[in-house]
């Protein structure tokens, strides 16, 4: 007997509830949006310039003392979290401090790091500072710019590629969708304001490949499909190939989110953001490939007797064959 | 039709072997690298039985390239330095104003007298003439001290630009020497960073050139970056100037082309020095702690010919008078020269202790750096840190693959068996290749190698599901097989190459960790394919070649 998520030969209309589907991608859009300028995302050091000091102490975190202790060093905005993780004992307590980048310094000076690290022993003499991260303003300024050519390039590489190996129809709903996945996976990083870094567009050009992928796979069934039944209407035909292709996609999507929970469970707290990002993103990524992808396709519509070189059958048979 | 030619079977088993062997060294992490270190340093010369020991932990046939730990995984210092090329301009611009001078003095006639105005701008060289109607000349007689600019695409510029502001010439470098000058000065100020780095002898650090004026360090195993910018940031500028006079008021006027320096151990004694050095520590070739006749630590040193032509000169003409030997704006000593110091070599004494006059002896050894490095970004991990981290990326990769694996065979059976057997090999591959290239692993990387778990499966699964598609229209289990593998080619491949292209592209854009991730992302989509096309084909051929099920399922 074997495990079926999917049941064989499922017939969903996925365009059934298309209105629903779309409206409803189209609003958590606008809201990440709106999140996204209204919340504005917490960026990390690696993007507004600062210092993080990583601290693990034995007794557990008071971070109104460490506030209080740090305080008259006068440094500006300081923010000051308490790290969890089911990995760490009772013994160990992890706090970040980040510190704002001061004025006129590219990147914090020794003796600056040294008063913090003496004022925070001073309320808890077990502590010690596993890591200490300081990035100037002006590295912080090209890591934004880099970053987002790095999305940009990358979306401009698989819009290529896909117009490429597909029609143009595909390029373009393949790209919303992955414009789709980014946004969302932003608004959800500003509506938790969990810490926004540049593991985190790593991160983001991992959904952008993962999410192609699982577009990919739909796509490629659609073209195979668009040979096969030269007559069937556009939209029956993307609802078999989505059918077709339902099992694996869950599969893949399963498997892959099985490894990504592990991670995020136990994979500790430094790179939960990074994982946390990749998770939510292969979950939007799954839904906007079956419900984004396929409808501007739809949309758009695309011509039938496009693959009439590359086929030499279809030059025979079926050639005046047109949707 | 599931015909596999033996040459193709025996060149995967090769490469799946193959991988074994090269990943082989990473399970025995510590014991591998412990000889590793032990070889390096045998091969430099030096033997013990300790050594050898070590040495011989790890055979001597097996492959030894292990996968490089980043510094998130192993703790360390990152840093990222601006070398502030202006400063070498203004030393440029300083250095060729005696030129200057000497070459409006010998036509005092004509231009009258000659005087530097100070303050402006430090990259420009301000010259003032008394007799203003004759700038021209004096623009003539300065345009001809230019140069051609010494390098391969400053083809025919002049080294400096000179123009004329009412009775002032001012002298600036011109576009092409500053280009060749920058270019220097980097190169220059890498090599210094990685032979101060060197001195200290840590294991494997990088330093990297990074854009036009950036250097990279990273490394491992120390404690702080604060240690590391010790290390290299003192800039060790030695120079040996006359004095012109020894005062106890630091506020006083030093005059003209002259400049007031602090002594470095007799507190608020300043002394009053020419500005330009007779000899500077660029002249130096080679220095090393000693001891002075009184037996208190010392450094000696000694110059190239050019250093020591211009110090003998110096000291046969000025016996008698003192002269500062003055290290990072600091006098350390104030000497009289005693007699004619003909050989270039010399002693600085001083009040330091061994530990110092050594530590003396390495700065002036690496060299000065020929400007300020400003650091615009600093991180340190502690090693512990990197442990942890380690060990939840472990205990994740695992809990992760051993779902992925129960998963997969619940649902495929003796297919997703398999399956598993190709996942197995793609770990292996994954880490040969690292191993290979030596390529860093970092936590991210950690997270590329879980997320490929994931992900390697994607293939194996398409060709599966397209296998029970296959079936369903009843030709055969060979035909539904052999069928399954050619109509998802053309799935997986689209699929993987658009990921390949985002983990390119994050290799090109990203740096340290993002890039070990790209690095592991993109290995493992190339391991996976590979493994899932012909591993997994492999087995279910050779399995179907012996059973010949009339039946099969997937």
């Amino acid at each position: 007997m074997r495990l079926r998520i999917v049941p064989e030969n499922t017939n969903i209309d996925f365009f059934r509830a298309a209105r629903v589907t779309f409206g409803a991608s189209i609003v958590a859009m606008i809201a990440s949006i709106v999140l996204f300028f209204a919340m504005g995302l917490n960026f990390g050091i690696d993007f507004r310039g600062g210092t993080t000091i990583r601290t693990e102490a034995e007794s557990p975190v008071d971070v109104a003392a460490y506030r209080q202790a740090i305080a008259p060093l006068q440094l500006g905005d300081v923010v000051i979290t308490e790290v969890f993780d089911p990995s760490f004992g009772a013994d160990k307590n992890v706090a970040s401090v980040r510190i704002q980048a001061q004025e006129g310094v590219e990147s914090i000076t020794a003796g600056t790091i040294e008063r913090v690290e003496e004022a925070l022993k001073g309320v808890d003499p077990t502590i010690t500072f596993p890591s200490v991260e300081s990035v100037g303003p002006k590295v912080s300024g090209e890591l934004i710019q880099s970053a987002v050519l790095a999305v940009l390039g990358a979306l401009t590489a698989i819009l290529f590629y896909i117009w490429l190996r597909f029609e143009w129809q595909f390029a373009v709903g393949a790209i919303a969708a992955l414009v789709h996945d980014v946004t969302l996976t932003i608004g959800i990083f500003a509506a938790l304001q969990i810490k926004f870094d540049l593991a985190i567009i790593a991160a983001l050009l991992t959904i952008v490949g993962y999410s192609i992928n699982d577009t990919v796979v739909v796509f490629d069934r659609a073209r195979e499909n668009l040979r096969k039944f030269k007559t069937m209407p556009l939209r029956d035909l993307l609802n078999l190939s989505a059918n077709e292709t339902l099992s694996r996609t869950v599969m893949t999507s399963g498997t892959t989110l099985l490894a990504l929970l592990a991670l995020l469970v136990l994979g500790g707290d430094v790179i939960r953001g990074f994982v946390f990002a990749i998770f939510w993103g292969v979950i939007v990524g799954t839904y906007s490939s079956i419900y984004v992808a396929k409808n501007i396709v739809l949309m758009l519509g695309v011509k039938r007797d496009w693959d009439k070189k590359d086929d030499p059958k279809a030059g025979t048979q079926f050639a005046n064959i047109d949707a | 039709m599931m015909h596999i030619p033996t040459w193709r079977r025996v060149l995967i088993w090769l490469v799946c072997l193959g991988g074994l062997f090269f990943a082989a060294p990473n399970l025995f992490y510590d014991r591998v690298e412990t000889a590793n270190d032990a070889r390096a340093v045998i091969e430099t010369g030096q033997t013990n039985p300790e050594l050898e020991a070590d040495a011989g932990l790890w055979p001597e046939w097996m492959p030894s390239g292990l996968v490089n730990l980043g510094l998130d995984l192993r703790g360390g210092a990152h840093l990222l330095a601006e070398v502030q090329v202006e400063e070498v301009y203004a030393a440029r611009m300083e250095a060729f104003w005696p030129e200057v001078r000497d070459a409006l003095a010998a036509r005092r006639d004509t231009v009258g007298f000659v005087t530097r105005e100070e303050g402006g701008d430090p990259s420009e060289l301000r010259v003032r003439i008394s007799e203003a109607a004759e700038a021209a000349t004096a623009l003539e007689i300065v345009r001809g001290l230019a140069t051609p600019v010494a390098s391969l695409t400053g083809g025919g510029a002049n080294d400096i630009d000179v123009r004329a502001e009412g009775a002032e010439i001012v002298v600036t470098l011109s576009e092409a020497e500053r280009a060749a000058t920058d270019d220097r000065t980097i190169r220059q100020a890498l090599e210094i960073v990685r032979r101060r780095i060197d001195e200290v002898g840590t294991r494997e650090p990088t330093i990297q050139r990074q854009g036009a004026d950036r250097i990279l360090i990273e490394v491992p195993g120390v404690g702080s970056a604060e240690e590391v910018k010790e290390i290299i940031g003192t800039t060790a500028q030695l120079t040996f100037q006359p004095v012109v006079s020894r005062t106890g008021d630091a506020n006083e006027s030093p005059g003209p082309n002259n400049e007031i320096l602090p002594s470095l151990d007799e507190q608020g004694v300043f002394y009053i020095l020419e500005r330009n050095p007779v000899v500077t520590g660029e002249d130096l070739v080679d220095a090393q702690p000693a001891f002075d006749q009184n037996g208190r630590p010392a450094v000696n040193f000694r110059f190239n010919p050019t250093g020591a032509r211009a110090f003998g000169d110096y000291t046969a003409e000025n016996i008698g008078s003192p002269f500062a030997i003055v290290l990072d704006e600091e006098v350390i000593s104030a000497p009289v020269i005693q007699s004619h110091i003909p050989g270039g070599s010399g002693i600085i004494t001083g009040n330091f202790t061994v530990e110092e006059s050594t530590q003396l002896a390495v700065l002036l050894r690496a060299g000065a750096l020929p400007a300020e490095l400003t650091f615009l970004e600093e991180r340190t991990i502690g090693p512990e840190l990197g442990a942890d981290s380690i060990a939840a990326g472990k205990v994740a990769a695992l809990v992760g693959a051993i779902g992925v694996v129960v998963f997969m065979i619940l649902s495929y059976g003796l297919f997703g068996v398999f399956a598993t057997v190709a996942l197995s090999f793609n770990m292996v591959l994954i880490f040969a290749v690292l191993s290979i290239l030596g390529a860093t692993l970092t936590l991210p990387g950690i997270a590329g190698i879980v997320l490929t778990v994931g992900m390697a499966v994607d293939a194996n699964v398409l060709v599966y599901e397209r296998i029970r598609e296959e079936l369903k229209t009843a030709r055969g289990p060979a035909r539904a097989i052999h069928l399954g593998y050619e109509k998802a080619l053309s799935a997986i491949l689209d699929g993987n190459v658009t990921t390949l292209i985002t983990a390119l592209i994050l290799f090109l854009v990203g740096s340290g960790p993002v890039r070990g991730f790209a690095v592991t992302l993109g290995l493992g989509i190339l391991t996976s394919v590979f493994t899932a096309i012909f591993v997994t084909r492999l087995l279910i051929v050779m399995w179907f070649e012996r059973r010949r099920p009339k039946t099969i399922e997937v």
